[in-house]
């Protein structure tokens, strides 16, 4: 659907350039919804702007649905654009418009006659919830409604693929997570391919099938969040996961542990299926060794389980090491180390 | 020497009608040309939807040129192109003509800084969705900036007044002639009082239609 092919994007600020995207490859698939995440100045804004060609490519290719954009015509690529929503994270709402003009001004670019308009911005209305805000102007709305007007405007010519910069970081909690929800449901029910970029992980988390972790403009970790959640290659992709889910408790707390005389800690990782079994009780029971979860948790992504637990075990010293090597073979196992936390 | 004010009124009433004509005459065509002028401006500016630096600089460094000299000066510095364009230097018409060229600037400038204030992301995403340089100039850039483009427009209005008042004590016609001949040459107070009057109530009216005219825009 997109493929981004060893593509560069250098901003030449009088003498010093700026190296804002970095040979980045990456390919989407139809239907995906895909997160790049990365901290601020990473490229991530500047890589999404790409797709549509806001931004042109020093060098490198992009194509989309097998069309080489950076080659086409202005006229063409203005026709283009209209298979690509956008939505943005200031919402960029036209204040002179009511809610049902915004929603119907990409439609009068395409040149959709009035009443097949008027039929669509209320089809639109109805699908993100804002029947009654037709005839409302912008500025009388609120943060998690002007998205949702972002939201129906950009698809209102039934693009294929929906870009979304930062689209819930000016948003509350709860407003995000009802923003978020609506993406899926674009996804799902509308078969849109979406792109999003965000320096949250929890959006990643919650919506996204694949990420691209971004740094310096270049990516540095791509793949499944099921198994970048849980197999991070990179330091910054675990800072990004610890962001979400701390994998340790404290280091005040793993001090106390330590002075007050706690054994060896170690981390257990579960993943999918091993989720389901009681292996830790089975295999301590089995070598008459007692375990301690000291901290941790099991959580889902993408309808997957997977638990972090940090565990103690008590009993005789060749009986810990049977059990330890038994864990081993069936999850992920690796001592608490003393300065971690 | 006093004037008869029952045979002076009739005077009054057309020198008030000398005074629109140049202030609305310059403010139609003052407003075609800097609005285009404006738009060019912001347009080709760094970065922007029809970038052009020559075209660019070119208008900046004319616009800067003349907008400092002071009207009366000006009015008086281009009375051979005047009477070039115009035929004479004398009278309302050959007033509205150095009145629109400093108006147009003026304006040039004020659209300029209103349209500035308009997010950028509302253009990028007017672009995004496909929308020529020309479509986003007529229906976003115009529309968006509109509320505050009336009031500088509003406010480049009373300086008209001020500007014909100063175009009637060189030949101009209108108040500013009545006030100069009358008032201040033959010491005539009542002539004066009477000009002023009907100045403020001009600029009142302007204000008035200027912020009236914004609000409805701005809905607020
Ligand atoms: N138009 C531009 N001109 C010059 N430099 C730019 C331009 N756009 C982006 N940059 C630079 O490119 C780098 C990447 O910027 P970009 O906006 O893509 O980052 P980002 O990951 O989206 O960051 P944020 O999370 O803060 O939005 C930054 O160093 C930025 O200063
Ligand atoms: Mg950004």
């Amino acid at each position: 659907m997109i493929e981004f092919k060893d593509v560069s994007k250098t901003f030449s600020l009088g003498k010093r350039d700026v190296h804002a995207v970095k040979n980045v490859s990456l390919s989407i698939s139809k239907g995906e919804i895909f997160g790049i995440i990365g901290f601020s100045g990473a490229g991530k804004s500047t890589l999404l702007r790409l797709v549509n060609m806001l931004e042109r490519p020093t060098s490198g290719t992009i194509f989309i649905q097998d069309i080489d954009v950076s080659k086409l015509s202005s006229k063409d690529l203005r026709t283009r654009r209209r298979n690509i929503g956008m939505i943005f994270q200031n919402f960029n709402l036209f204040n002179s418009r009511t809610v049902a003009g915004n929603i119907a001004y990409p439609l009068k670019l395409a040149g959709t006659p009035k009443r097949e308009i008027n039929k669509r911005v209320k089809e639109l209305l109805n699908f993100v919830g804002l029947a009654d805000k037709e005839k409302d102007f912008p500025d009388q709305l609120s943060g998690g409604q002007k998205q949702r007007v972002g939201i129906a405007r950009a698809l209102a010519t039934s693009p294929d693929i929906l870009i979304c910069d930062e689209a819930t970081s000016a948003l509350d909690p709860d407003t995000t997570a009802d923003i978020l929800k609506l993406l899926k449901k674009v996804n799902r029910d509308l078969g849109i391919t979406i792109l999003l970029i965000t320096h949250e992980m929890h959006v990643i988390q919650s919506i996204c099938d694949k990420v691209a972790v971004m740094e310096d403009g270049e990516v540095i970790e791509d793949g499944n969040v099921f198994e970048t959640f849980t197999d991070p290659q990179h330091e910054t992709t675990q800072r990004f996961i610890h962001s979400v889910q701390s994998d340790l408790p404290s280091k005040q707390i793993l001090k106390e542990w330590r002075s007050s005389g706690g054994g060896k800690l170690y981390r257990v990782i579960f993943k999918g299926d091993a989720t389901n079994d009681p292996v830790l009780s089975t295999i301590t029971k089995k070598h008459d060794v007692d375990f301690n979860i000291v901290y941790g948790a099991v959580r889902e992504l993408q309808e997957k389980l997977f638990g972090n637990l940090i565990v103690s075990f008590t009993g005789d010293a060749s009986a810990v090491q049977n059990v330890l090597n038994e864990l081993n073979t069936i999850v992920e196992l690796e001592e608490v180390i003393e300065n971690e936390g | 020497m006093k004037v008869d004010w029952t045979t002076f009124w009739p005077r009054i009433v057309e020198a008030t009608g000398e005074t629109l004509t140049m202030v609305i005459a310059t403010l139609i065509f003052g407003s075609i040309i800097g609005i285009s002028f404006g738009l060019l401006l912001f347009v080709t500016r760094e970065n922007n939807i029809l970038e052009n630096k020559l075209l660019f600089q070119i208008l900046n460094v004319f616009i800067n040129i003349i907008r400092p000299i002071p009207f009366i000066i000006f009015m008086v510095a281009i009375s051979e192109l005047t009477r070039l364009v115009v035929g004479t230097t004398i009278g309302t018409v050959a007033a509205i003509f150095p009145m629109t060229i400093v108006a147009s600037f003026t304006i040039a400038r004020v659209v300029e800084n209103n349209l500035v204030s308009i997010d950028p992301g509302v253009i990028e995403a007017a672009q995004a969705m496909g929308a020529s340089p020309l479509r986003i100039i007529f229906t976003i850039l115009i529309p968006e900036a509109l509320g505050p483009l009336i009031l500088g427009l509003t406010f480049v209005s009373v300086s008209l007044i001020d500007f014909s008042a100063v175009a009637g004590t060189v030949g101009g016609g209108g108040l500013g002639h009545i006030a100069m001949t009358y008032g201040y040459q033959r010491f005539d107070g009542s002539v004066m009082l009477v000009t002023v009057i009907i100045l403020i109530v001009m600029v009142q009216l302007a204000q008035w239609i200027g912020n009236t005219l914004s609000k409805k825009i701005m809905r607020r």
